[in-house]
């Protein structure tokens, strides 16, 4: 037995480790045992990826399977990185269609959790741009699962966190980039509402993401600095940069974060101190275009290894909910309001447009997501219960990626697809077969 | 490159194995993959030309079977240029002091079957005049422990044989051997042990010294992490008298 938890240290549970080391010895493992779940790199930052009984690690499924430079379709078994993936193609001038805000996932944990990037409102998520998974099921039998085939299957088990099946391996179909550079634009937001009509009139824009500082409060709530990008054609690095090369070399990690990191440096003072230094250097480039390589701008956190551990020893719960258009400016202004009030320090807050989804229990849906980090207190769980509420009430849901604490109430208020999977489940008796610790605790 | 070269990888569904065929594929060279198990050695070959768009052939072979090593050498579609032997089985030391049949495996897969095999390399390669031989051995073959001595007097009698042969090269010409000592690697050899952090590395960084020894540095023997020749050139300096009574 081990002690498994997930990105973000809380909760912990103990498990017993399974580590196939290729596709073919999944069908069998997953046969003889009941109450598993597949875990890609952890990255799911509750209870997502700790199994009942047994996790099966993916990585040993490691191996690319094939590509064609014709028609920039990718196979992978489940346990590729993206950033495998990205080291190999960035340069040769593919680029994966989604990418969530790490480069550090597995291609089975990017379908499970249906990951999003920050081109969701256009392209909509790694589910959207897959052409097909092969899923382990819990009979041993091995399916092809894809849009014309097994589609109920394939709708499930994108964003269905795994409780479908073990995925083996994935065809995704990579986008062909001319420079591995993004041609940035930085725009200031004074205010909520500025930040929502700047994110609105941008959405034409590939990739628009808004930076938001949690602790402004008043006139200032929600003031934001919203970032969009597109692939930098080989002419805009001409322009803009001549000196650089076209693909320039994957990034290194230079910092790392101690195993004991004091927490308590991580308090309002300080939080409130680098969001007004960060706040200040974004507004002083406004306007101004730049190009950015495309590690920094799409994994800003991957540069510094442990980032999770500046939450200190108890741990973290990332709190993203989606809030409908129709209430998404009162309740975001509320939770913001709340989250200000309580003072709580949230290094980065992000706020995205996105778009609907079409995984059977798939986050996303057509609104505006928040994302905030919270240290775990005392009080943390009973403040987050109130923001879920507010939630609820807006049509709204979490992100079972990140969830470690909803009720179920809050969960099945939000997830409408909920009674399909659980027929999906109990047709090819998944149910007893794939359960995670977070399945478990809200009765998926 | 303007004449296309070959590696073949002997050992080519190991960790090691699978890093040092994709690091030579990224600067080009066209690879031969021989392994007991042609269906896991051709998902790796399928993995390295996904990732690199090089030519990639499987060969199946058991090292074990040392009647059939001449027809192996002869039925190669090409002498490759470098050929690196990463055959090799750890055992289970306690197991293997009664065991004699795990006892031989242990000895023939990583002394015998090993140092045939590449002496039938050297001699190909001598006739044409040219080649480079790798040879991965262990740190364990520089000093007898208790804890993997089975293991590690195969692993010193596979050393020996690479220091001979490369003597015995370097007096007649063209063809270079090179004697490689990873040290504790995160493989599947060594997955669930204990291993210290700063004497382990991942197959990855074996595979660039391994291509650095081979292909761009003129070197003879090497540890693929500095702190192992240190940490081996203690291990050897103590007196038997005393290392006998230590628990390494």
């Amino acid at each position: 037995m081990t002690e498994l938890a997930g990105w973000g240290n809380y909760p912990k549970f103990p498990t017993e480790l399974i580590e196939p080391r290729a596709p073919a010895a999944v069908p069998r493992f997953v046969a003889e045992r009941s109450g598993l779940i597949a875990r890609g790199s952890g990255r799911a930052y509750g209870d997502a990826a700790i199994g009942e009984r047994f996790t099966v690690l993916s990585g040993g499924l490691n191996r690319m399977r094939s590509f064609d430079p014709q028609t920039a379709l990718l196979t992978v078994e489940s346990g590729v990185l993206l950033a495998d993936i990205l080291t190999t193609f960035a340069s040769r001038g593919f680029f994966p269609k989604v990418v969530p805000g790490t480069k550090f996932v597995t291609v089975g944990g990017a379908i499970a959790a249906d990951v999003h990037g920050k081109n969701h409102h256009r392209d909509g998520g790694f589910g959207d741009n897959l052409e097909s998974f092969q899923l382990a099921l819990s009979n041993g039998e091995t399916v092809t699962c894809s849009r014309s085939e097994n589609t109920e299957l394939f709708a499930a088990t994108i964003g269905g966190m795994g409780l479908t099946g073990v995925i083996l391996e994935a065809t995704i179909r990579l986008l062909r980039i001319e420079t591995g550079w993004l041609r940035q634009e930085t725009k200031v937001a004074k205010d909520l509402d500025s930040a929502i009509a700047e994110l609105e009139s941008s959405a034409s824009a590939t990739y628009s993401v808004a930076w938001i500082d949690c602790l402004a409060r008043g006139t200032s709530l929600g003031r934001s600095l919203i970032y969009t990008a597109e692939h930098a054609t080989r002419d805009d690095k001409d322009t803009l940069r001549p000196d650089l090369e076209p693909f320039p070399a994957p990034r290194q990690m230079r910092l790392c974060v101690p195993g004991l990191f004091p927490s308590w440096l991580l308090n309002r003072a300080s939080v409130q101190v680098f969001n007004e230094l960060y706040f200040q250097r974004g507004a002083s480039k406004a306007g101004a275009q730049s190009l950015i390589h495309w590690d920094p701008y799409f994994f800003p956190l991957d540069s510094i290894a442990g980032w999770n551990r500046i939450y200190g020893r108890n741990g973290f719960v990332q709190h993203q909910c989606v809030i409908p258009f129709r209430q998404a400016r009162v309740v975001l202004a509320e939770i913001l309001d709340r989250v200000s009030r309580r003072g709580s320090a949230s290094f980065l807050t992000v706020l995205k447009l996105l778009r609907e989804s079409n995984g059977v229990i798939s986050f996303p849906l057509r609104g505006y997501t928040l994302a905030m980090d919270f240290p775990i207190t005392e009080t943390l769980f009973a403040f987050l219960d109130e923001l879920d509420e507010l939630v609820v009430g807006a049509g709204g849901r979490l992100y079972l990626a990140k969830d470690a604490r909803q009720s179920r109430a809050t969960f099945e208020a939000g997830y409408p697809g909920l009674p399909v999977l659980r027929d999906i489940r109990r047709h090819t008796s998944g149910k007893e077969r794939f359960v995670s610790r977070q399945s478990a605790r809200l009765g998926i | 490159m303007t004449v296309q070269k070959h590696l073949l990888v002997i050992g080519g569904t190991s960790d090691i194995g699978q890093a040092t065929a994709l690091c030579y594929a990224r600067a080009g060279w066209h690879i031969l993959l021989a392994a007991r198990d042609p269906g896991a050695a051709q998902r790796n070959a399928d993995d390295i030309a996904a990732r690199t768009e090089v030519e990639v052939s499987v060969h199946t072979l058991d090292v074990l079977k040392t009647d059939r090593l001449a027809g192996f050498v002869a039925g190669l579609p090409i002498l490759p240029d470098t050929v690196v032997c990463l055959v090799g089985e750890l055992g289970e030391q306690e197991r293997a002091q009664t065991d004699l049949a795990l006892a031989t495996l242990i000895l023939r897969t990583n002394f015998e079957a090993p140092s045939l095999l590449l002496g039938l390399f050297s001699e190909r390669f001598q006739e044409r005049g040219s080649g480079t031989i790798v040879g991965v051995s262990s740190v364990a073959g520089d000093r007898g422990r208790a804890s993997n001595y089975l293991y590690g007097a195969a692993k010193a009698g596979f050393s020996q044989f690479l220091s001979g042969l490369r003597n015995r090269m370097a007096i007649a010409g063209k063809v270079r051997v090179v004697t490689v000592k990873p040290g504790f690697v995160r493989t599947r050899m060594t997955a669930g042990m204990n291993l210290p952090g700063f004497l382990t590395v991942d197959p990855g960084k074996v595979a660039d010294e391994i291509y650095r020894a081979a292909e761009e540095k003129q070197r003879d023997v090497v540890y693929v992490s500095r702190r192992w020749r240190f940490v081996m050139m203690v291990i050897r300096a103590i007196p038997e008298r005393i290392f006998k009574r230590l628990r390494l």
